[in-house]
């Protein structure tokens, strides 16, 4: 059924969709309406899930961990400070291999507070073993939390999955979705059934210490089958589209690549204002692509390499910093065209912090300083108050 | 007795082979809290002691299903177990426990117990409190006593070990209103089932703390840990308590030994037993205890 409603609502609706046996969030470190639209399926029996009302993030991680280790469906959404705080027990889960999706509301981190849009939250949890996918729209995220908990649970898988969308872009703007039925959602994602839980009547310890004879072992099975994974998300995504009709990509959606000289990688919902600025650029007679780069871990370096490989030049933006470093994505785009036969130059525009507006005029200055061969530099700069102090 | 000569059939939840230190307070705590208990519960450890002896893997000493996730969140865990037991509706039968030592207790998982406390989650919360954070090495915590020496409250020439009497998290935990909280001692074996039996009788959520002597940390001989944590009650230092809904039901009445008497055996408190300066510390602890021995009527 084709509604207008926030992408908060739609996020909701898509949790409420995949029947959560247990729900936990904590309000603030800063919260979206997502949770409160949960509370209330909740309260009107919409969704027969028990809703914890936690004391704080690293506590809403936690109840959820204990759910689903006793076999549950659990389902959590943060963002920012909040997911800062989780950081642990989001490492702990992926550890454990419990399967469970997070909604990643993306905004930046303090100092300076602020409550806007940018990546530094979630890729700061790159290395957690959470595999992250990034949404465009309020469709794709919606879509996206049903294929993320198909992919979790997935035997080949059983590692978490966040789903990461831009705060105040996506949560807090509505927009039309085509929101599945109940009997169409039952149908592509079965109830819970995990090989391992909790149960007196087949004991297991869960969550034993590992001494350096083990350890190494463990992490290395978590980075093989997360790596695996790719495969897995690609083939929910074709599963997706079978059942529902919808594509918008797998782990990367190449936009006119094909015959692109210069190709801008980036992920979230930059990737709609991107299409719009190369569309307009093409007229002009400039040859120019997008990559959106859907699935950000597992990263799919062979994806990426094979859209690029024809590319004179790349350029990478990012809504975070390595500070002290350079960009994460950038860095990362750059090593997977390490020694390919064709490397292009990739350029590394840091942009879109904190909530800045990343507008036609952004992007325009970036390819101006791009084409001038500048390869790692802030974009969108207030240049007067930086001489002011 | 000889070591074959010993039944443990009784306590399939929690199982000998493990690797506590001879003597530990708490391991014998948790086999009497497990053979109460029986085989339809689900258990939830903080990081500790109790979950490092009792899982390196491949072994396990748990014949239930046991969670250990991280330090400050096994109330946060367990609430989530029992959040799911209920869904599942499974929660008339299965018993959710959760373990901790007092670091993770009344330290660093504060917060996330409080928050279970007041859910009021249907969840035995068992502090197994041996006053220090022992697994890391004998560091101070909020449960520390008065007076003790540990690695970072060590006596020193403007020292006489911590400074600060411990934490009163049972009257803490009771504040929260929820239904049973008692503290007991592993020395009084009788009590501390009893203890058990009622708080697994009982729904909704429920906190014991209880007293477990260690030997390494503490600096006794081994074969001495019931007699150390008995003498702790019969001075008051350590009153064992009751409280339903909030309000104090029960004190177990002692006849009245002084501090010394529990002080003395131990080396975290040897320092206070040189010189006046000394003295004067010992009669601080003593009038703790004659508060609390005023505090609950300890004495008939």
């Amino acid at each position: 059924m084709r509604k207008m409603i926030e992408g908060s609502r739609a996020v909701a609706e898509a949790v409420g969709l995949c029947r959560p046996g247990v729900i936990s969030a904590y309000p603030i470190t800063p919260q979206t309406h997502i949770v409160e639209e949960l509370s209330q399926m909740v309260a009107d029996g919409d969704v027969e899930a028990e809703y914890v009302r936690v004391e704080s993030e690293h506590s809403a991680a936690s109840v959820c961990l204990g759910a689903v280790a006793a076999g549950s469906r659990a389902y959590s959404a943060t963002t920012s400070q909040g997911l800062m705080l989780m950081a642990e027990v989001l490492f702990n889960i992926a550890g454990m291999r419990l399967p469970m999706v997070i909604t990643g509301v993306n905004r930046a981190l303090s100092a300076p507070l602020s409550i806007w849009n940018d990546h530094q939250d979630t890729l700061a949890v790159r290395d957690s073993g959470w595999l992250q996918l990034y949404a465009e729209d309020n469709q794709e995220v919606l879509d996206m939390h049903i294929q993320a908990y198909k992919i979790s649970e997935d035997d080949r898988v059983l590692l978490p999955v966040m789903v990461c969308m831009d705060g105040f872009i996506l949560t807090h703007t509505y927009e039309t979705v085509d929101v599945p039925s109940q009997e169409q959602v039952d149908a592509f994602l079965p109830p819970y059934d995990p090989l391992y839980k909790l149960d007196p009547d087949d004991p297991y310890t869960l969550g034993a210490f590992a001494g350096p004879e083990i350890y190494e072992e463990v992490r290395y099975e978590i980075q093989r089958d997360a790596i695996a994974a790719k495969e897995v998300v690609k083939e929910v995504a074709r599963d997706f589209q079978s059942a529902f009709g919808r594509w918008m990509g797998d782990v990367v959606d190449p936009y006119r690549c094909d015959d692109a000289h210069t190709i801008y990688v980036a992920m979230g919902s930059v990737i709609g204002t991107l299409k719009d600025w190369a569309d307009m650029r093409r007229e002009q007679g400039e040859k120019i692509g997008v990559l959106k780069l859907r699935c950000f871990r597992p990263f799919p370096i062979e994806e990426i390499r094979s859209a690029l490989s024809h590319a004179e030049r790349v350029v990478v933006l990012e809504k975070a910093v390595s500070v002290g470093g350079c960009g994460i994505l950038p860095a990362e785009i750059r090593a997977a065209l390490y020694r390919q036969p064709h490397t292009p130059p990739v350029h590394a525009a840091i942009t879109g912090l904190g909530g800045r507006d990343i507008t036609l005029q952004t992007l325009d200055e970036i390819e101006t300083r791009a084409q001038a061969g500048e390869t790692d530099f802030f974009a969108g700069l207030r240049r007067e108050l930086l001489e002011a102090t | 007795m000889t070591a074959a000569d010993f039944k443990y059939e009784t306590s399939r939840g929690f199982l000998p082979g493990h690797r506590a230190c001879a003597g530990c307070g708490q391991a014998a705590a948790v086999r009497i809290v497990m053979e109460v208990a029986g085989p339809n519960v689900v258990a939830a450890n903080a990081t500790g002691c109790l979950e490092v002896f009792s899982t390196p893997y491949p072994e396990s000493a748990w014949g239930v299903p046991w969670v250990h996730s991280l330090f400050e969140n096994a109330p946060a865990v367990a609430s989530g177990l029992e959040a799911a037991l209920k869904r599942q509706g499974k929660l008339d039968d299965v018993r959710v426990l959760a373990f901790g030592g007092d670091g993770a207790t009344l330290d660093i998982g504060f917060g996330a117990l409080s928050g279970m406390f007041e859910r009021n989650h249907d969840v035995a919360y068992f502090c197994m409190d041996n006053e220090a954070y022992m697994n890391t090495g004998v560091q101070r915590s909020g449960s520390t006593p008065f007076g003790a020496s540990t690695t970072t409250s060590p006596p020193g020439r403007r020292s006489f070990g911590e400074d600060r009497p411990k934490k009163d998290l049972p009257a803490i935990a009771a504040a929260h209103g929820i239904p049973y909280v008692a503290t007991a001692s592993i020395s009084i074996f009788a009590d501390l089932r009893r203890k058990v039996k009622k708080a697994l009788e009982t729904r909704g959520a429920k906190y014991l703390q209880v007293h477990v002597p260690c030997p390494p940390g503490w600096g006794y001989d081994e074969k001495l840990s019931i007699e150390i944590g008995k003498l702790a009650v019969d001075c008051g230092l350590y009153p064992l308590v009751e409280w339903e809904n909030g309000e104090v039901v029960r004190v177990r009445k002692i006849k009245p030994i002084p501090v010394e008497d529990y002080l003395k055996p131990q080396r975290r408190f040897r320092h206070l037993f040189r010189g006046e300066d000394g003295k004067a510390q010992i009669a601080k602890i003593q009038e703790l205890a004659d508060a609390n021995i005023k505090k609950y009527g300890l004495v008939e």
